[in-house]
């Protein structure tokens, strides 16, 4: 297949605005005879649907949870990238797009990247205005901080709920268009399939779950803002109903999977401390401007924290990295800690590391420690009852964010036409690795300034066309499939419930497919991952009925849909014999035990198209093109 | 230190809202007490599970206290013991060894009961889609810093926007009113210079739904401030008050 990612030519800080000139626009008054359909109402959805509703679209809109604004987004703690440049420090649009295709390791389109940058600070201007209520300094003016691996000031944020605080926003801009009828609201909708009609995204099928019953819907063009598949670890910091399943209907429909491997390993988090554990606990990473990273210089050192003298304290990030010390980027902190913990340096149950406040501290008091990250000390406090101030909290890597997601181009069209996808649930952005604080900003950006303009320019096409319904054929066939498949998760009736056989795939996933991957890790993974689905099928349990609310029939289904896409994911990560943003291919280090990336063989974009059950996806490449930045190693020494 | 505990769990079953509903005991044995409440929960839901039951029906996504989907009624308590705490960050520490706990629905009129420990609160985003914005289109804004805000109510504004939307002022409130919710919305936008022209008119738009949707009205029993877990005060009550007298004065949308 050949992807075009039609990035216009010319030069890049005007490529966004000629495009914008040249895309075809719907009028007003025609505007409100197109039906749009926005799947998800995280900061990517709910923007989009507002956005397109102020401008006349009808709009319908389905979400999994009871309420538009309970989305995943509402949990991103630390803050927001934007080029403005207030704190003064050589900040610019130019650097932020520099910033994030190098933090990216160079798996980015350089196009995208520098629109993402270009309109970041329009985001931050949206959002005042609605009432977000960002952090003040003493003068009244909008406070800024470095994260994440950034060397400037670039960074807008609202205590330790940013996420929430945005997300409200898009919220309150979404409900508005709900109570004047502009949007029809549907939750706790699950998206079961997409229907496409002579080649185009026509429609979906939906499960209320409420009751069990699906639902057809059909209109001009379909949004997905899904959000990410973290979840495929079982453990991450994602909410529980986060899910690859809209992305993967999709994706069996035709459109294209890419990157699927490219993951976010965040590296800290409170590290997994049982069986039972269903989730793992962020702690922002705004933490590593102030906290120290260390573990014990001698194995089997038991001594309590803080009765372990300086001398036998190994500053690893400190001490390898000088110029970035505790501050290099996540894949790095990430990968640091695991290497520690193992050559058996690690501490708790051995796989956790100190982060220690304590001469933080004695440096700028108490209170100061306190008055940046008082919540996040309570939280870490609640969960694991002990004390950060006077003992070092214990942190590990865990999964985030994911970077891979369906393939789109410049429009955030994937290669089904009419099909579009914004946010963490497509692959633009991030290349093979997110900085911080920019995952909200491609998610708003997606939403409130990319897609208003760019569906404009499909839609226009349709004008005057007959429309497509629901009693089209296509939508019986695909409810048949989908109703089929249900029954098929209702039958089951073994001996393991599905969070049992989800932890056990998450276990494949995260020794073999995460931070680090070799070739014979992952070719053992897909005989497990195979395996493992056979088992479901033939050995799982769900409980009670599919015609009462029943989250178990819900968890089922995503399960089914996750051991597929596991197979993508490690299909992905076979292919790409170097290491690159996130995750370190074993085979492809420097001498010096670094990653290597190899851009003469693998500076493409590895998109994978379906090829039925049981059978290996196909991969197509996008060739990514460089004209306005060099390609280095990364390097933080 | 981590320990085990065994308990007794009480609690409410009902298959949905037309259904009679009553309360089943289970017994939980060998709970870690490192474990959150939700993870006890799923505990248990696993042997049930196992045993060929139904398992209990609960809302919850993020657990990590941010997103406000779950929520229940933990010993008479909304979200249980610990104060300022949501039930998915309530760890099972907060209990001893032979406790037993008696675990509801929100019980509020204006909620109706989905199964077991599950709600419908449409009614808050109903509440929010009558008023609970600044009317202000994408593309709109003017640069972000070009008003500056004291630095003191933008402090303000953020502790009241910090409401999770999760229920549990109604359901501790012994009339089920729904005001500690709204104010903590008017409050915030009112704190802030954009919210300001809307002020009034959004107050008394959110108070007419709120009443429409069948909540009961606020006679300071000051139980919401107590049960919420983010710990909105019940001085955004005063400030809702202030903007409806000062829009039923002045305003003709009465
Ligand atoms: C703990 C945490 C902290 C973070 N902190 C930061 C930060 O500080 N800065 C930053 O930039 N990023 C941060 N991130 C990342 C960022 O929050 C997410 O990438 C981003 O919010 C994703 O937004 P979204 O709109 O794409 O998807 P989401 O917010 O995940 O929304 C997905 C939506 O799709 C719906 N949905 C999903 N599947 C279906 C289906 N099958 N049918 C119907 N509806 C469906 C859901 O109901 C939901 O409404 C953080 C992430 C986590 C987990
Ligand atoms: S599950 Fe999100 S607040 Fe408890």
């Amino acid at each position: 297949m050949q992807l075009e990612g039609k990035v216009p030519g010319g030069p890049l800080e005007t490529k966004w605005d000629r495009h914008r000139f040249e895309l075809k626009l719907v009028n007003a008054a025609n505007k409100r005879k197109f039906n749009i359909i926005v799947v998800g109402t995280g900061l990517a959805g709910s923007s989009a649907a507002a956005s397109l509703a102020e401008l006349g679209y009808e709009v319908s809109v389905f979400c999994i949870q009871d309420s538009p604004r309970r989305a995943h987004s509402i949990a991103a703690q630390g803050g927001m990238n934007a080029a403005k440049n207030y704190t003064n420090d050589g900040d610019s649009i130019f650097r932020l797009f520099y910033d994030t295709i190098k933090g990216g390791d160079f798996r980015a389109r350089e196009g995208n990247v520098y629109r993402l940058a270009q309109i970041s600070n329009n985001i931050i201007d949206q959002c005042v205005a609605q009432g977000v209520p960002f952090a003040r300094d003493y003068g009244g003016l909008l406070a800024n901080r470095s994260f994440g691996g950034a060397q400037v000031s670039r960074t807008f944020y609202a205590r330790g709920q940013t996420g929430q605080q945005l997300l409200l926003g898009a919220y309150s801009a979404l409900s508005r268009q709900i109570g004047i009828g502009k949007v029809k609201m549907y939750t706790r909708r699950e998206m079961m399939d997409l229907v496409l009609v002579d080649g185009h995204a026509r429609g979906i099928v939906v499960r209320n779950l409420l009751n069990g019953e699906f639902e057809t819907h059909a209109a001009d063009a379909v949004v997905l803002a899904t959000g990410g598949y973290g979840n495929v670890f079982f453990l991450s910091t994602n909410a529980t109903s986060c899910n690859v399943g809209a992305a993967f209907r999709a994706y069996r429909k035709g459109a294209l999977f890419a990157n699927p491997c490219f993951t976010q390993i965040h590296p800290t988090c409170i590290p997994v401390h049982g069986d039972f554990q269903s989730k793992l606990t962020l702690m922002s990473e705004s933490l590593r401007n102030d906290g120290r990273v260390w573990v014990p210089r001698k194995q089997g050192d038991t001594r309590a924290p803080n009765d372990i003298p300086e001398s036998d304290r190994l500053y690893y990030l400190e001490e390898k990295y000088p110029a970035f010390g505790n501050l290099v980027p996540r894949d790095v902190a990430s990968r640091n800690a695991k290497e520690q913990c193992d050559k058996g340096l690690g501490v708790g149950t051995g796989r956790a590391v100190y982060l220690d406040f304590a001469d933080a501290i004695k440096r700028d008091g108490k209170a100061t420690v306190e008055k940046k990250y008082g919540n996040l000390f309570e939280m870490y406090e609640r969960i694991v009852a002990e004390d950060p101030y006077q003992v070092p909290m214990m942190i590990y890597p865990a999964s985030h964010y994911t970077m891979g997601g369906l393939w789109v181009d410049y429009n955030l069209m994937s290669n089904v036409p009419g099909l579009f996808v914004l946010g963490e649930a497509n692959f633009s952005d991030h290349g093979a690795n997110r900085l911080g604080a920019s995952a909200l900003m491609q998610g708003l950006g997606d939403g409130y300034f990319v897609i208003p303009y760019t569906i404009g320019g499909y839609l226009s096409q349709w004008y005057g066309k007959p429309k497509v319904k629901t009693d089209n054929p296509a939508f019986k066939e695909s409810l048949d499939q989908v109703v089929q498949r249900k029954e098929k998760i209702m039958a089951l009736k073994g001996k393991r419930t599905v969070e049992n056989i989800h932890r056990e795939m998450g276990l494949i996933l995260w020794d073999n497919c995460g931070m680090a991957r070799n070739e014979a890790g992952l070719t053992k993974a897909k005989e497990q991952i195979h395996a493992l689905r056979d088992e479901f099928w033939q050995n799982c349990t769900v409980p009670g009925s599919d015609k009462d609310f029943n989250l178990a029939v819900e968890k089922a289904g995503r399960l089914a849909d996750f051991l597929e896409f596991a197979e993508v994911m490690v299909m992905d990560a076979l292919n790409r014999n170097e290491s690159c943003g996130c995750h370190l291919r074993e085979e492809s280090q420097t001498e010096e035990g670094e990653a290597l990336r190899k851009d003469d063989e693998y500076c493409y974009v590895a998109a994978w198209e379906y090829a039925g059950y049981g059978k290996d996806p196909v991969l197509n490449k996008e060739p990514l093109v460089f004209e306005n930045v060099k390609l280095t190693q990364r390097s933080y020494k | 230190m981590t320990k085990t505990i065994n308990l007794t769990l009480k609690v409410w079953r009902q298959r949905n809202a037309e259904d009679k509903g009553g309360f089943e005991t289970y017994q939980s044995n060998n709970v870690s007490t490192d474990m959150s409440f939700l993870e006890m929960l799923d505990v248990v839901n696993e042997q049930l599970t196992l045993d060929g039951k139904e398992p209990i029906q609960f809302d919850n996504d993020c657990r990590e206290g941010i997103c406000g989907m779950c929520g229940c009624v933990v010993n008479g308590r909304a979200h249980g013991p610990q104060k300022a705490t949501t039930l998915c960050q309530l760890h099972m520490r907060k209990f001893d060894d032979g406790d037993t706990i008696v675990i509801e629905p929100w019980r509020v009129k204006a909620f109706k009961l989905i199964r077991d420990l599950a709600v419908d609160r449409s009614a808050y985003d109903k509440i929010i889609q009558a008023g609970g914005f600044v009317s202000v289109n994408t593309g709109q804004a003017s640069d972000a810093s070009a008003m500056p805000i004291k630095q003191e109510n933008a402090e303000l504004a953020m502790d009241a926007a910090a409401c999770i939307g999760c229920g549990a002022c109604a359901a501790a409130c012994p009339n089920a009113s729904a005001m500690l919710f709204v104010s903590a919305k008017v409050s915030q936008l009112a704190l802030l210079p954009q919210g300001k022209p809307e002020a009034a008119i959004r107050a008394i738009k959110m108070v007419r739904t709120m009443d429409l949707c069948g909540f009961g009205n606020c006679t300071n029993e000051r139980e919401c401030e107590n049960a919420c877990p983010k710990e909105i005060k019940i001085t955004n009550i005063a400030r809702l008050n202030r903007e409806y007298i000062k829009a039923s004065i002045g305003s003709s949308v009465m």
